[in-house]
């Protein structure tokens, strides 16, 4: 067993890194990721990072020892399909309580185990450490061993409190464990030369499908996803693969580098998303299959099927060109959907305006940087405010990002679509991508948007008789029953306003413009001292013209 | 009397709470200008916020004090200085609401003593309102965080009153419980402006998480009630509590300003419908507007026409107390059997469930439940999904989270038109179960005796040779 902080350490360390390899050796023991900036910090944690990457495992029960909030807040939130076992959409925590943080949650972990292996008998308990256990002590390493003898079966630690970290050292922390207690645990029935692993990809909106058809065409076998509709067997046995994709670069880099040291398995990082990637990824399988002893007309075949798929694509995306001409999409998402969309959208002659670096190695900058030219804008760190600035400057026509920043775009009334994990279509391999040009022009192209970049029918109005009434204010403030009376008639109004601004703001703006007794009380939020006497003071004839 | 007894799993499955600091953050979410800060490791607020932008898809504000295990040991001071100092140059917010998690009440953070020094050592900070409740993640739940969070935002932000001045009879503080959606606040705001009463919702989620467009993009709240106007509650005639959870809020205001409180633990149903306006009228001195009376109407005319599916129907339920004894109760009061009951904390109302026994459990323990007591009919959050579909019974999502279906934030069960709503979407969830599982067939109603006619043709042919 390695402690925690050697592990983190060790992940630091990277060497497949790019970045990391261009720090300095004090840079590198700082770690990855920025240091969190309190009060301005975003992101999962490390635990989180740890579930993403492993959760897709479908015939494992993933338990999560900690108080309520790590699983109790965040279960079931992810589309990972599964073409079996529907266990990893279960959620099992040990749901600490006070009396468990003050004596240890150890005895309760076990349990926890016990019931598990009782009622639903999986093929592997994963157990994730949160915060406060590893605050208090508990040693999850140990309940594991015990409870993997007990059982008798596979109770794997993963070692990743959300404290450590960020949710990409997670990630990396999840891969450390796989290395350290199920990779080489079991053995293939039969191997082929055909024989590849795909790490780092997790079969969201099953999207994985959308790919495996081609290979499985090419009869190249799929021993082990990691971890996308992936099993736990397969994990023990994907130590026996002839070469590995490894897809999210940033996510298992470790995992990747650690099992061509270990097994000589070689890989390369790809992505199955955009027409070129896909064919790029599909002849760079086939090239390290064949540099692994696969019989060299894989290559051929890999080729006939790509132009066949690629004339496919191209023709499905041609007629979306004329839609889409002069069209400008913002693209803001982690670092290797960015250049590897990047590409795919300019396929189909949309106009990159900007993208976000902010996950991104210097490399993929560069790569940016040559697909897009030298004006596009690189978004390092933008906040809300200023995306939101530059989408209601129309400054673009349509944002694609993830679910978290889609309200800066829907609420600036421009088109927005989700490329993040909890989209509900697949955008991978060839028919993907067409899939993806279908939604942006769908996206682009819906009449609700010219709707609502209108304003209401009475903004204008209202405009103008607001100024009337503030002329009118000093004639007629000698009558006061009158000057009410037509003051409230105003207000109602006026308060249609507050319906499209939020009550406050609404106040606050008419409050430049009218003078004080006619302070209007927006109808839908009677609030505070300025509306305090509008209502007694109207008089009943009042009240019905106002109604 | 309802038997409530806790689960004594070690390991909960489908967990049907959540944690008191988002609860916490929520109801800070109802305050104008607010920042939601959770005193804490990043994942803590990174997991609340995906959940609170998934049910109301609007952007959530919420921030937190990253704290990592260095600061855990050290102590929490440093990044709590840091958030505030951060959320105060950056966003200028009307108030930051802070609640603590597992880690820092373990760590066993000072932050009242924190918030202090902070405040002497930047006195920039002095008119900004910090307002700090304890909720550690290990206790509790949910609607027990809203309920803290509301009581103490009372303590600190309520100013005293002065007896002599009179009280504005117009004025009226509405506390409602977590279980309301910004829907639910709009149709009770109508109601008190339909009986010329101004209430002041403390929180108000329904300015600022109901989905309206703003004007100007901010990152705190976009609306909810102001912190100057939260200061002049203690002015108010009365006090409406709504559900069990905002009673000791409604006390502290009691205490604190001499404001009267009447707690509602039901607004779902005729009668609690009925003892709710007449209140109004009472406290109003109108009589019930000629609207009301034509709502009451309706709702009688629903429940005319639905009691012949809902009666009968054996409920399982799982939610947080107050939700789960407001809605069991109307369903009770439908005609419904209230079979299999389900919560996530321990509460006075769990007693008066209409109902055996109240088991404080999580979802598998609902859907163990639903399935041996034969339930046909599955309420809860988002969650029970899975079970639902297991059960294969009709599922109506109710409460929070309800991050698979649109419009959760209009939800709207308060009041005549809110109950009426609530019966015809039960209603024709039963009917559609109805026609897609249950359509009857010819062999719907098996004799004992006669199994299969095929059996014996004899039978048949000997009935048709006169006939022939």
């Amino acid at each position: 067993m390695t402690l925690l902080p050697t592990t983190i350490l060790d992940v630091f360390n990277e060497p497949g890194c790019a970045r990391n390899a261009s720090k300095s050796n004090v840079e590198r023991k700082n770690g990855c990721t920025k240091q969190l900036k309190p009060g301005g910090a975003a992101g999962g944690c490390a635990f989180d990072g740890a579930k993403i990457a492993l959760q897709p495992f479908t015939d494992v029960a993933h338990l999560v020892h900690g108080p309520i909030a790590c699983e109790g807040n965040s279960w079931d939130n992810r589309g990972s399909a599964s073409s079996g076992s529907d266990l990893w959409r279960r959620s099992f925590t040990t749901d600490m309580t006070e009396t468990d943080v003050v004596f240890g949650g150890e005895k309760r972990l076990y349990r926890a185990v016990k019931e598990i292996t009782e009622k639903y008998d999986p093929q592997a308990i994963f157990v994730y450490q949160t915060c406060v256990p590893a605050m208090i002590g508990d040693d999850i390493d140990m309940v594991c061993k015990a409870a993997s003898a007990k059982f008798g079966k596979p109770v794997i630690p993963i070692n990743a409190p959300g404290f450590v970290g960020s949710k990409n050292l997670g990630n990396k922390l999840a891969g450390e464990a796989l290395l350290e207690h199920v990779i080489g645990t079991g053995e293939p029935d039969y191997t082929t030369p055909y024989d590849i692993n795909i790490i780092g990809e997790y079969n969201l909106s099953g999207e994985l499908w959308q790919v495996k058809p081609l290979l499985d065409e090419l009869g190249i076998r799929i021993l082990s996803c990691i971890s996308g509709d992936g099993k736990y067997r397969e994990v023990a046995y994907s130590h026996r693969a002839k070469a590995a994709m490894m897809v999210c670069s940033k996510a298992m880099i470790n995992l990747a580098r650690k099992m061509r040291q270990r097994y000589g398995i070689p890989f390369f990082e790809g992505s199955f998303y955009g027409i070129e990637d896909s064919s790029d990824s599909l002849r760079q399988i086939a090239r390290l299959l064949i540099e692994r002893g696969a019989p060299a007309e894989l290559m051929e075949r890999t080729q006939a099927l790509i132009a066949r798929e690629e004339t496919k694509a191209w023709t499905a995306i041609e007629r979306f060109k004329p839609r889409f001409a002069g069209k400008r999409v913002v693209l803001i998402t982690g670092g290797v959907k960015s250049w590897s969309m990047v590409a795919a959208l300019q396929e189909a002659g949309l106009e990159i305006v900007g993208a976000s670096v902010k996950k991104s190695t210097e490399k993929d900058k560069e790569r940016i940087k040559e697909l897009m030219g030298q004006h596009a804008h690189m978004i390092e760190d933008m906040s809300s405010r200023e995306i939101y600035k530059m989408l209601k400057d129309a400054k673009a026509d349509i944002m694609l990002s993830g679910g978290k920043s889609q309200f800066v775009a829907l609420k600036a009334a421009t088109p927005w679509l989700d490329i993040n994990q909890e989209r509900c279509h697949a955008y991978m391999g060839y028919v993907g991508i067409v899939k993806l040009m279908e939604e942006i022009e769908k996206a682009l192209y819906n009449p609700i948007w010219d709707q609502l970049r209108q304003g209401a029918p009475w903004d204008e109005f209202d405009w103008k008789r607001q100024a009337k009434t503030v002329a009118q204010m000093d004639v007629q403030v000698v009558d006061p029953v009158r000057g009410a009376t037509a003051n409230g008639v105003k207000t109602i109004s006026f308060s249609n306003r507050s319906e499209i601004g939020d009550g406050e703001s609404a106040i606050a703006a008419h409050g430049r413009n009218l003078v004080e007794p006619a302070k209007p009380c927006t109808n839908s939020t009677a609030r505070g001292p300025a509306c305090k006497d509008t209502f007694s003071d109207l008089q009943p004839s009042a009240l019905q013209a106002a109604e | 009397m309802a038997i409530v007894t806790a689960s004594k799993k070690a390991c909960s499955v489908n967990p049907l709470k959540m944690s008191q600091p988002i609860g916490g953050s929520f109801a800070f979410m109802g305050l104008r200008g607010a920042m939601p800060l959770l005193h804490g490791p990043q994942g803590c607020a990174s997991f609340g916020l995906t959940l609170f932008v998934r049910h109301f898809n609007e952007a959530v504000p919420m921030q937190t004090t990253a704290m990592n295990e260095v600061a855990t040991v050290l102590g929490g001071l440093e990044n709590l200085e840091q958030a505030i100092l951060n959320i105060y140059n950056r966003v200028e917010p009307e108030i930051i609401g802070i609640n603590s998690t597992g880690v820092t009440e373990t760590n066993g953070d000072d932050v009242e003593a924190f918030i202090r020094l902070i405040r002497q050592k930047h006195p920039q900070l002095e008119k900004l309102p910090l307002v700090y409740v304890s909720t550690p993640d290990f206790k509790d739940a949910f609607q027990d965080g809203w309920g803290k969070t509301v009581a103490r935002m009372i303590e600190v932000l309520v100013a005293p009153v002065d007896a002599a001045r009179p009280r504005d009879g117009s004025r009226v503080n509405v506390l409602p419980g977590c279980h309301l959606t910004p829907g639910d606040l709009d149709e009770l705001r109508t109601i008190f402006e339909d009986f010329r009463l101004k209430p002041s919702f403390l929180p108000d989620v329904a300015g600022s998480l109901d989905g309206h467009i703003p004007d100007e993009f901010t990152p705190t709240t976009i609306g909810g009630i102001g912190v100057d106007e939260i200061a002049t509650m203690g002015q108010a005639a009365w006090t409406i509590a709504i559900g069990a959870q905002m009673r000791r809020a409604a006390e502290i205001m009691q205490a604190r300003t001499g404001t009267p409180f009447r707690l509602f633990e039901r607004l779902c149903g005729l009668m609690p419908s009925d003892e709710f306006i007449a209140f109004l009228s009472e406290i109003s001195g109108r009589s019930v507007p000629s609207k009301y009376r034509r709502q009451r109407g309706q709702l009688a005319d629903a429940m005319l026409d639905a009691h012949f599916h809902i009666g009968g129907r054996k409920l399982a339920i799982g939610a947080e107390p107050d939700l789960l004894f407001d809605l069991s109760s109307f369903l009770h009061d439908m005609g419904a059997q209230v079979t299999a009951a389900v919560t996530t904390t321990n509460s006075p109302v769990l007693q008066r469930v209409r109902t055996e026994d109240v088991l404080i459990g999580d979802l598998e323990d609902l859907e163990e439940l639903a399935r041996s007591r034969d339930c046909d009919l599955l309420m809860s959050h988002s969650h029970g999904r899975q079970a639902a579909s297991r059960l294969n019974v009709p599922f109506l999502r109710v409460g929070f989270p309800m991050f698979d279906r649109l419009g959760a934030a209009h939800l709207t069960t308060v009041g005549y038109r809110g109950t009426r709503d609530l019966i015809f979407d039960i209603a024709n969830l039963i009917i559609t179960d109805r026609e897609t599982n249950h359509g009857p067939t010819p062999d719907s109603w098996p004799s004992p005796a006669v199994t299969c006619r095929s059996i014996r043709p004899s039978c048949i042919e000997q009935e048709e040779k006169p006939l022939g």
